[in-house]
């Protein structure tokens, strides 16, 4: 008996390293005192109540903003870990299988546990404000979509110190991530933790999608709609098209790990060229899934700082629109090398090439925007200003990789890794960082500190190209990726060690970046500025003209919309003396706190755990457990309620401190 | 008194926009699920001649029997139209007979289909035999899971409409459930069509 315990804790529990047995001491840690503090405050019944049943779209994006700088934080140190065994030659920092593991959590928790909850975070903080929208389209799915990706995540993450983590890249290629050669439960944790946030994802884009398409306040044509809005339009409809096809990958990578199906397998028949298709066909336009609204948020910041209606309003739509369509079209460039005909090789290097031109348009409108523009240098203009070089950079090598000959110089080299952390750094994280600075007075009611986040910045763009310019010039010098170590012969004479070292500094430093926005964050929630205007920034849509932080329902009553950058037109009307017609409050419609969504999560996280361990006595509980979350929620009718003109009254006059 | 008449006026509009929301959301919603019936597609049409060795399509498949599949899921399209007749009339008892053949129908095709999956695997053509079969029984059995998905979900309804009888609210879910009934119809017709009917030719 206790030899069968001993034996299942060493194969359950992961042993043998120092920094899990750390990581097992911190969550323990941690746990113990959230634990405490919520006890101690006794603050369980409020986390219910306002957090963990809520509906509210703005409270979401709070949960989602705080789980993905979590991720970014994790991710980082995944990167840091990395650096620092490559600093070298011959380290022995990190074990060649642990390394493996490294860099495939690495890459999915940045792209899928990180960049994707950061621009589901914006979308929910910032989307229905902006349409001068009460709330989402459906606020109970939208709730189910965060906890999904939470669960998710949580699954994810656990196998670091439970049962072992996916190893075999972030796309987990098969053979590689099939049974025969990930016999552990590191792959089902990589499929179920994706699958199961998936499911949220894909909702998110239908929600949004709807969203905009019939929530806009009267008169808000779609030609009249913030750009913010229309990128997010634009992600939604690929996270519509591109989503399914992963739904359906992962399920048939489960399939073969789980009934011994054979889809990818090496014999009976399976093709894993099929799914390295698949994966890309969704994986190539995720990436753009998660720029565009990136492109959303300059076009609003670089219009707010530069105190000039952005340049080129309908190229800027209609180059988002286009990139949306083409990104479908360029997933074979993730393997020119791998044996296509020529014909085909042309078709997708012109494609990847052909989509370079809406960006470039793009580019230029900002910088267009900003000539003879009153530009002021704040935090969201400053990322704004380091993304360009950057991207621009990014950009361009990404055209040198379209390239379908040179790629073969390329292919799996250090150059691709600089290029996509340029593109991923420069244009994501800086877009979404901009985002961030941008709307957390909206948020929070606070101005982030200048000065700390001046620091920050210089720390992230610094290091940034200290850590992958090197990179470039390895990928010429013949370094693959995925290498966990080199020996000194290399390292000195082929002079690959000296670049390695400069690019680890470069990644501490974006590290130390991010303490000091950590930092920065802590600071100002005690003496940040503080908004009272609802409008710290002379903002030009809608979300500028209401209270920060915003009331539950927005706005107390619906605006009505004549022109574009609708906030700034009614500044100008009032600036010349006209005054807006005297409004009639009425109640607001509102929908309920629901737990289904929060409990629903819980049962889809039992079931995923149960079959990354092939417990069905836990996953078939689970699924039914989902199952009956989803037939209480049909045979729910009590679901919303309204908010009577008094209260309404009474919210306003404190919020304004006057009356309507 | 005067207030809460407008009130009411004010939630009945809210109300009836919020449900057609849903239905366009229904509407996406299967658009995402052909979209992932088409990568099953792509992925059959990619594998069905990896028998690697073994039987295809033209010695496995009885065409009797998916002929009465076929026939019994369009009578319950069809059915299920009739049901939405009667939803439109305000009949409930009508409505809900009627999706109770719906119902029986949808339960004799899964009988049908869970019959020819396990005399398939009794002769020893299992999932796990090759890639074919794989894609085979991936592809026909989603739609399988989707109809019995269907099936909890329409007795589900027969039950809120027994209880509360045709509201708003009530009128959006059999809409949406008679959608996805002819959705996944179409379906078949496409799984009829590439898998049988190809298949055998």
């Amino acid at each position: 008996m206790w030899e069968n315990i001993k034996e299942f804790a060493s194969t359950f529990f992961v042993t043998g390293d120092p920094l899990i047995y750390g990581a097992d001491v911190a969550i323990v840690l941690t746990s113990i005192a959230i634990v405490f503090v919520l006890t101690y405050f006794k603050k369980w019944t409020w986390l219910w109540r306002e957090w963990i049943t809520t509906v509210d779209h703005k409270k979401i994006g709070i949960m989602y903003l705080i789980a993905s700088l979590l991720m970014l934080f994790r991710g980082g140190v995944d990167a840091l870990l990395m650096r620092t065994q490559l600093a070298l030659p011959n380290m022995k920092f990190l074990q060649a299988d642990h390394y493996n593991a490294v860099f495939t959590t690495h890459g999915t928790i940045m792209i899928l546990f990180m960049a994707m909850p950061l621009m589901f975070a914006l979308f929910n903080l910032v989307v229905p404000l902006q349409l001068g929208a009460r709330d989402v389209a459906y606020p109970f799915l939208n709730s189910l979509s965060f906890w999904l990706f939470l669960m998710g995540a949580m699954l994810f993450n656990l196998s670091f110190v439970i049962g072992g983590s996916p190893d075999a890249g972030w796309l987990s290629y098969p053979p590689l991530s099939e049974l025969s050669h990930s016999p552990g439960v590191g792959q089902n944790f990589y499929i179920w933790g994706i699958q199961i946030s998936g499911i949220g994802s894909l909702a998110t884009g239908i929600n949004f999608l709807v969203t905009i398409l019939k929530m806009r306040a009267p008169g808000m044509k779609m030609m009249k709609m913030p750009l913010f809005s229309w990128s997010v339009l634009s992600s939604s409809i690929m996270i519509i098209f591109a989503f399914p096809i992963l739904t359906v990958t992962l399920a048939l990578l489960f399939l073969d790990r789980f009934l011994g199906a054979h889809f990818f397998t090496m014999d009976l028949g399976g093709n894993p060229m099929l799914y390295v298709n698949l994966i890309w066909m969704w994986g190539h336009p995720e990436v753009y899934i998660v720029v565009i609204p990136a492109f959303g948020i300059f076009s609003e910041v670089v219009a707010t700082f530069s105190k000039k209606k952005i340049f080129g309003y309908k190229s800027m739509v209609f180059s988002m629109m286009l990139i949306s369509i083409v990104s479908f079209f360029t997933w074979a460039h993730h393997f020119f090398t791998m044996g296509s005909s020529a014909n085909v090789n042309v078709f997708f290097a012109i494609s990847t090439m052909v989509i370079g031109i809406p960006t470039g348009v793009k580019v230029f409108n900002w910088l267009f925007t900003m000539f003879r523009g009153r530009i002021t240098i704040s935090q969201p203009m400053l990322w704004t200003l380091g993304f360009i070089p950057c991207f621009v950079v990014g950009g361009a090598t990404g055209v040198m990789l379209a390239v379908a000959p040179a790629d073969y110089q390329y292919h799996n080299s250090y150059f691709l890794i600089a290029h996509f952390h340029q593109v991923l750094i420069g244009g994501v994280v800086f877009g979404y960082l901009a985002g961030m600075y941008y709307w957390w007075p909206k948020v929070f009611g606070f101005k982030l500190d200048d000065r700390l986040g001046k620091w920050a910045f210089w720390m992230w763009n610094i290091g940034f190209y200290v850590c992958f310019m090197p990179q470039y010039a390895l990928g010429f010098m013949g370094m693959t990726r995925r290498l966990y170590t080199y020996g000194s012969d290399t390292g000195w004479d082929l002079g690959w060690a000296p670049l390695n070292l400069v690019s680890t500094v470069g990644a501490f430093l974006m590290g130390i970046g991010f303490i000091f926005q950590v930092w920065q964050i802590s600071y100002s929630i005690r003496k940040g500025e503080r908004d009272l205007t609802g409008d710290p920034w002379g903002g030009r849509t809608l979300e500028w003209s209401i209270p920060s932080p915003a009331p539950m329902y927005n706005f107390a009553v619906e605006p009505h919309v004549t022109t574009d950058d609708a906030w700034w037109k009614v500044k100008e009307d009032r600036a010349k003396g006209i005054k807006p017609a005297p409004v009639k409050l009425e109640p607001i419609h509102m929908p309920k706190n629901s737990a289904i969504p929060f409990i629903m999560s819980v049962f889809w996280f039992i079931a995923g755990f149960g079959f990354v361990f092939d417990w069905m006595w836990m996953a078939i509980p689970g699924l039914v457990g989902v199952a009956g979350c989803m037939l209480a929620r049909s045979f729910s009718y009590d679901t919303d309620y309204y908010i009577p003109v008094d209260e309404i009254e009474r919210t306003e006059a404190a919020l304004r401190g006057r009356t309507v | 008194m005067a207030h809460a008449t407008t009130e009411h006026s004010h939630a009945h509009e809210a109300h009836e926009s919020h449900e057609s929301l849903k239905v366009l959301g229904f509407w996406i919603f299967i658009v995402t699920d052909i979209l992932i019936f088409g990568t099953l597609f792509a992925c059959y049409a990619v594998l069905h001649t990896h028998t690697n060795g073994g039987p295809g399509a033209k010695e496995l498949f009885e065409m009797p029997g998916v002929i009465a599949e076929t026939f019994i899921l369009l009578t319950s399209s069809f059915t299920s139209g009739l049901a939405m007749l009667a939803l439109h009339k305000g009949k409930v008892k009508q409505l809900i007979a009627w999706l109770a053949v719906t119902a029986v129908l949808g339960a004799a095709f899964i009988g049908l289909e869970l019959h020819e999956f396990v005399v398939l695997v009794e002769e020893g053509h299992k999932i796990s035999s090759n890639a074919f079969l794989s894609a085979f029984y991936t592809l026909v059995g989603t739609h399988g899971l989707h109809v019995m998905i269907g099936l909890v979900w329409m007795i589900a309804l027969m039950i809120q409409l027994s209880r509360r009888g045709i509201t708003e609210v009530t009128t959006r879910k059999v809409t949406n459930l008679s959608l996805y009934w002819h959705f996944l119809d179409v379906i078949w017709i496409f799984v009829f069509t590439v898998v049988y009917l190809m298949g055998v030719m």
